[in-house]
């Protein structure tokens, strides 16, 4: 069905609603790269004019990639609750702006209608957003998880310690790990990318991680983000696995290019909990999601790639992870040009996926052919504090050797501890305390011996 | 002030920058970088933001070809400038129509057994640095295996898939494109090389063999020519590149091998 405005005369006219919504997004390089984009700043707010007149129902009625061809279409379908939306289910996109961002919407209200909304819907709305407005309404709604500490309470931030190696040197890793849990960092998760795919590899890296974390005593959770099929193979094989990766996307198709489907994230999911590693009921699954995943595939259908991203957040809710984050900048200028594309992006990715209820959080980083810099991941880092982002990701001083990119440094988790006031999991605050790396305001202060002369004391990577 | 986190007693025994090259045990005042390393953090930026965003000195490539007796075709992408480039992936890896009709005129009867591309990709220092010493070790690799070579072509808003319509052009049995890669903080300057044999417009990226990292404190030239060379023999005895080479390789009778 075609959608029509009219500014002064000027008719605009939109053949379809992917067509609206791609017209009707905030301007970035990936959108224009597929030829999706609007032409100009004005035939952009005709589009984000006639969508915010669009019933939210409209989206209930007209698919953007049909069920007949896309299982996540179908996922999307299936899990829609007729019950949880109607109490948004009489207005536009416009007034459910209005409806989000007004005080009478608590947390409650949020959480309740989270399984009423669409990936579509959120998307949509995201577009007539500003910064602002989605800021205040992700500070609103809290999404909480747990393994082995609880995630994503309120006034709090977690970390990803993300000490990784380009050839995943035993040493290297657990050195990365160290200097990072130096700084405080790592109660979402110490997290290994590694180099390569092989199932020995994979133990291995899981084997010292969760060395360090028996021995050390620390209560977090610890992942090698190798593809689930390693994952599975790992744990088939005994391996100590706490939390199961997965990179997905928002498109079967795309999820395909990943070399996954619903049927294997199930699979994952279920090998995952099978291990009982977490406290009862935990949360074992780990995602990671990007815009510009799907279109890098050509796997989007014409779809906008903000809104091909908010439909990967289908996926991930579906298998009840502990941890989501967006890799908001990594994926290149092609999709993302400058800071100013990046830190809308972020802020969006966080605000969609925390309407769906996902534990979100963003690695807030850049690479070296995007026109973006340490000051723009400040500005983001910032803002996402604000808006109560679950966990942030960080490297020794920002600059990961393994995927050459630039992420935050340990540092940027001091500073959000002591300039912003967000101290990490309860559990893991404690922690910190008794092993002596902070006093009693949770202010760093030194280097205890446990963790300097932890590399002495391990079996697995030796003196 | 400031209170500066002086290293606890236990720490001099273990010194974690022995472990990694990663920045680790940089230090801080509250949340900041000492001065030193955040400038030098700076001053690592700056490099690879100059290695993307500088036009590779293409007169002065071209003038050191020709001394060692090389002569070179320059080609343009469809991409015409670096702002566009880098947001337009697929540009740059078309040829300009003046371009192909350019190395169409170059090419002989005969054809060609191999073509060097060289291509700014993502990092101009990586090629102004390395492009010239690599093709210098690696001709000689090629005539020692009885090989013709194409003039070599020096390819502006260049991606690595832009050597399969250069080669095509030439009529080029195998393409081997020298291409700057994506810049990371420790290393501004790393020229890559993709060996494709049968170059066409739309061949697949799993066609490509990649010798990677070659530069001043990775992989050293010399070693890569000779990498490079191994590849190239492997590839016309077989016909085939890519992820299938190392199986089509084990099927040669042992005579050819």
């Amino acid at each position: 069905m075609a959608y029509k405005t009219t500014i002064e005369q000027t008719v605009f006219r939109f053949d379809d609603l992917k067509t609206l919504l791609a017209k009707a997004t905030p301007e970035r390089s990936g959108d224009q790269l597929a030829g999706i984009a609007a032409e100009g700043p004005v035939e952009r707010l005709a589009a984000q004019m006639t969508l915010a007149d669009l019933p939210l129902k409209a989206f209930l009625g007209e698919e953007l990639i049909s069920s007949d061809d896309d299982e996540v279409s179908r996922l999307i379908a299936a899990r829609h609750e007729p019950a949880a939306f109607s109490a948004v289910s009489s207005l536009t996109v416009g007034e459910f702006r209005e409806w989000l961002l007004k005080p009478e919407t608590t947390h409650d209200r949020l959480e309740a209608v989270t399984w009423g909304l669409t990936p579509e819907m959120v998307a949509a709305v995201s577009k007539i957003m500003r910064l602002q407005d989605m800021i205040a309404v992700s500070a609103k709604r809290r999404v909480v998880t747990r393994f082995r500490n609880t995630i994503g309470l309120a006034g709090r931030l977690s970390t990803r310690n993300q000490p990784n190696h380009p050839t995943d040197d035993s040493r290297g890793i657990i050195a990365s790990a160290i200097d990072g849990l130096l700084m405080g960092s790592g109660d979402a998760v110490i997290g290994v990318n590694p180099a390569t795919d092989a199932t020995d590899d994979y133990i291995r890296i899981v084997s010292l991680l969760d060395e360090l974390r028996e021995k050390l005593a620390i209560p977090t959770q610890t992942c090698c983000l190798g593809h689930v099929t390693t994952a599975i193979q790992a744990i088939e094989k005994g391996a100590p696995v706490d939390l199961v990766f997965q990179s997905v996307a928002g498109s079967e198709k795309a999820n395909r290019g990943f070399g996954v489907d619903l049927a294997l994230l199930k699979e994952a999911h279920e090998a995952g909990r099978s291990l009982g590693r977490g406290m009862p009921g935990a949360n074992v699954m780990y995602f990671e999601t990007g815009q510009g995943a799907a279109l890098s595939a050509d796997a989007h259908f014409g779809v906008d790639q903000q809104t091909m991203e908010v439909r990967a957040y289908a996926v991930a809710r579906e298998f009840d992870p502990l941890l989501v984050n967006t890799v908001v900048g990594f994926i290149g200028p092609e999709y993302l040009f400058n800071g100013k594309q990046i830190i809308r992006a972020g802020i969006e990715d966080h605000f969609c996926g925390k309407l769906l209820g996902l534990p979100m959080g963003v690695d807030v980083c850049y690479t070296n052919h995007a026109d973006a810099d340490q000051e723009d991941m400040d500005t983001l880092l910032t803002l996402l504090c604000a808006a109560n982002v679950n966990f942030v990701i960080t490297v020794p001083g920002a600059d990961d050797i393994m995927l050459n990119y630039q992420s935050l440094s340990h540092h940027d988790a001091v500073y959000c501890r002591e300039t912003l006031k967000r101290p990490p999991a309860p559990e893991f605050e404690q922690w910190l305390s008794e092993i002596g790396l902070t006093d009693r305001d949770g202010a760093l202060i030194g280097e205890p011996a446990a963790l300097s002369n932890y590399v002495r004391s391990s079996a697995l990577i030796g003196a | 002030m400031a209170k500066v986190i002086e290293p606890s007693v236990a720490d001099k025994t273990l010194d974690l920058k022995e472990m990694t090259d990663a920045r680790v045990s940089l230090g801080r005042h509250g949340a900041g970088l000492p001065t030193q390393a955040q400038l030098s953090f700076l001053l690592d930026h700056a490099r690879a933001r100059e290695a993307v965003w500088t036009s590779v000195d293409r007169a002065s490539l071209i003038d050191r070809l020709n001394r060692i007796g090389l002569a070179v075709i320059g080609v343009d992408s469809m991409a015409p400038d670096r702002s566009i480039y880098v947001r337009r992936p697929d540009l740059g890896r078309l040829l300009a129509p003046e371009s192909t009709e350019r190395l169409k005129q170059a090419g002989t009867a005969k054809g060609y057994d191999v073509a060097i591309v060289v291509a700014d990709g993502l990092s101009s220092s990586a090629v102004d640095l390395n492009a010239v010493p690599l093709i210098e070790a690696l001709v000689p690799k090629l005539a020692g295996l009885n090989l013709s070579a194409a003039p070599i072509v020096m390819a502006n808003q260049a991606r690595v898939a832009l050597g399969d319509p250069a080669g095509e052009a030439l009529g080029a049995k195998l393409t081997i494109v020298l291409v700057g890669e994506r810049p990371g903080l420790s290393a501004a300057d790393s020229l890559g090389a993709y060996i494709t044999y049968g170059p066409k417009s739309g061949n697949p990226d799993s066609g490509r063999n990649c010798v990677s990292n070659i530069r001043d404190g990775g992989l050293p030239i010399r070693e890569a020519a000779e990498a490079i060379a191994a590849l190239v023999r492997d590839m016309m005895k077989t016909r085939v590149s890519g992820v299938a080479l190392k199986a089509a390789v084990a099927k040669l009778p042992a005579s050819k091998v």
